[in-house]
């Protein structure tokens, strides 16, 4: 570390000239996976400093929530963590149902688990996918793509839509799973452990990959717990907290699961809790499916909870119904009743505790909403990681981290 | 094990009738403390053996600008990883004075977080290492989350949005 203080390049006493390189990493370099920008300070190769600017993206999604009746506020969350967004999308809809007392049946809890647990191997799949790409390997990226591409369908039979999902509505799902979801989901389940195997095998043991992220961009569990690390990150530096097991949302209760975790917080031990989690969120959708077709009669039908005044009514009541008609524009415009109150309710999400704290003051939108996005609070831990690392090194901590432009800005 | 009922009691014996208006909405305690002393309140969380929390979950601001004297509400969520109990405590500021002090020293991630609740409110954390906007533009001289910045007005009809697929030749 002593040659950071001390540049290698000797300036004639009493020059001006810096001794330093600056090195504008970003906006918009391809290796920055997102649109933030790094500006490092360099002696030859490696960092003496970096100063992360973030913000290029924002969109002021809190303010415009401001305005917005709940149903609206939806697609927001969206585009927090948009590898992810089921995640968000579930997240703002138990902030709603706890806000409102709305009080989800079991099967829509089980239905809402898998959905999330494949949000989360999409979202790893990236992450750990894309640290391969920045170390030299695009194999392994361009071989799993084709099982996000088969999550997306999954989603799209649900909900209609891939990227930015806006699934679910505030009590359940906007229409009940149909066949076709679940044989994607069988072939999902049958496929993918043998295709995750192989990405182990191309990447945990390879050599270079092992060198290229073994005591990369580490962390201590203290550090980490003092910059507000949550997610997999945290993990990785060998604490074990994960909200679904500390805050059960969702009925994750009713799961068994083990929560990895590491010891070092480097680049490597990250890559390790997530596939790790890969295989428990497989096994979480494993035992969920297999709770959802335990139901019977009319209860292996129901996709959403008991709540007229805020679950939108079915399309086909809308069409045909005044009265449908009218809850749907009421529902819509926010004209329900809303009760007074603050919540602040949590999940994890793809890269760590993605909270919603909601303060309502009985009006048709929220009086304030903020989004605790993870991972703009552990970005700023970047400059003490990276101090003193390769540039290269740089690169491949940016994407461990799992940092997403769209959530770190709102 | 902790209870809501006992770090209240705990915080009471301490800090007697400065802390106000406990609460447990939705089950989560939460008090008001003033302002000069939201850093003992936050360093006797962290350090007494029993509460520790040493966790910064979230920190931001709410504006209240019918509340004279107490526009401003800072709102720290803490967390009790070993326990695993959550609190929330406010600190309420006029908005002529924004004055509040830097958690930066007990936590690290108060920072960014403090720097994003200095960018929307305008709130002044008094010893923060590098009190600047984050999300906006370095420009900019006002503090848009604050309710007198009203969004615009979705009739309007003085604005070219042509090329936004709205209004123009399309309309």
């Amino acid at each position: 570390m002593s040659d950071v203080l001390h540049p290698h390049i000797k300036l004639p006493e009493g020059s001006i000239e810096k001794q330093t390189t600056t090195l504008n990493l970003g906006p918009t370099h391809p290796a920055t996976h997102g649109v933030f920008q790094n500006i490092l300070e360099l002696d030859g190769e490696r960092i003496v400093s970096a100063e992360p600017t973030v913000g290029y993206i924002h969109r002021a999604f809190e303010k415009i929530a401001e305005r917005r009746p709940l149903y609206q506020i939806t697609p927001l969350t969206d585009r927090l963590n948009y590898c992810s967004s089921p995640i968000n999308n579930m997240g703002w809809h138990l902030t709603c149902e706890k806000l409102l007392g709305v009080k989800t049946p079991k099967r829509v809890d089980y239905l809402r688990i898998i959905i999330m647990e494949l949000a989360r191997i999409s979202d790893h799949l990236i992450c750990n996918s894309i640290v391969g790409v920045d170390t030299g390997a695009y194999t392994g990226f361009l071989y799993v793509m084709q099982y996000r591409e088969l999550i997306y369908e999954i989603y799209e039979e649900v909900c209609g839509s891939r990227l930015t999902t806006n699934i679910g509505r505030i009590g359940g799902f906007e229409r009940n799973f149909t066949n076709t979801a679940f044989e994607k989901l069988e072939k999902f389940l049958r496929e993918y452990p043998a295709v995750l195997k192989e990405f182990e095998n191309l990447f945990t043991r390879n050599r270079i990959f092992m060198e290229r992220t073994i005591a990369c961009g580490p962390i201590s569990a203290e550090r980490a717990l003092n910059y507000g690390f949550t997610g997999p990150n945290l993990r990785a530096a060998g604490v074990d907290y994960d909200v679904r097991v500390h805050t059960p949302y969702s009925s994750y209760e009713d799961f068994q699961f083990e929560i990895p975790v590491g010891t070092t917080g480097d680049c490597y031990d990250r890559y390790l809790v997530r596939n790790q989690e890969m295989w428990q969120s497989l096994s979480i959708i494993e035992q969920a499916y297999k709770k959802v077709q335990e139901f019977k009669g009319a209860e292996a039908e129901v996709y959403h909870a008991d709540a007229p005044e805020y679950y939108l009514p079915e399309k086909k009541d809308v069409y045909t119904k005044m009265e449908a008609l009218i809850w749907h524009f009421k529902i819509i415009m926010g004209e329900t009743e809303i009760p007074k109150g603050e919540v602040y309710q949590s999940v994890e999400g793809g890269n760590g505790e993605l909270g919603f704290y909601l303060i309502s003051d009985g009006g048709r939108t929220p009086y304030r909403l903020h989004f605790r996005r993870p991972c703009f609070i552990y970005y700023q831990a970047y400059p003490e990681i990276v101090k003193g690392a390769m540039l290269s090194d740089a690169i491949v901590t940016l994407s461990s981290l799992n940092l997403i432009a769209g959530e770190m800005d709102t | 094990m902790l209870t809501n009922e006992h770090i209240k009691n705990k915080l009471v014996e301490k800090f007697g009738d400065a802390l106000t208006n406990f609460s447990e909405p939705y089950g989560m305690l939460t008090f008001e403390a003033p302002k000069d002393l939201n850093l003992k309140v936050m360093q006797f969380l962290f350090d007494d053996a029993e509460l520790r929390f040493q966790f910064l979950t979230d920190l931001q601001a709410v504006h209240y600008p019918d509340d004279k004297g107490r526009e401003l509400a800072v709102v720290y969520h803490l967390h009790n990883l070993a326990d695993n109990i959550r609190i929330r405590f406010k600190v309420f500021t006029s908005i002529e004075q924004p004055d509040v002090f830097t958690a930066t020293k007990l936590y690290e991630s108060a920072n960014w977080m403090e720097r994003e609740t200095y960018d929307f409110f305008g709130v002044n954390f008094i010893g923060h290492p590098n009190l600047k906007r984050v999300l906006n533009v370095d420009e900019m001289d006002y503090f848009p989350m604050r309710k007198e910045f009203p969004l615009e007005d979705q009739t309007r009809v003085d604005k070219d949005d042509e090329m936004f697929g709205r209004g123009g030749t399309y309309n």
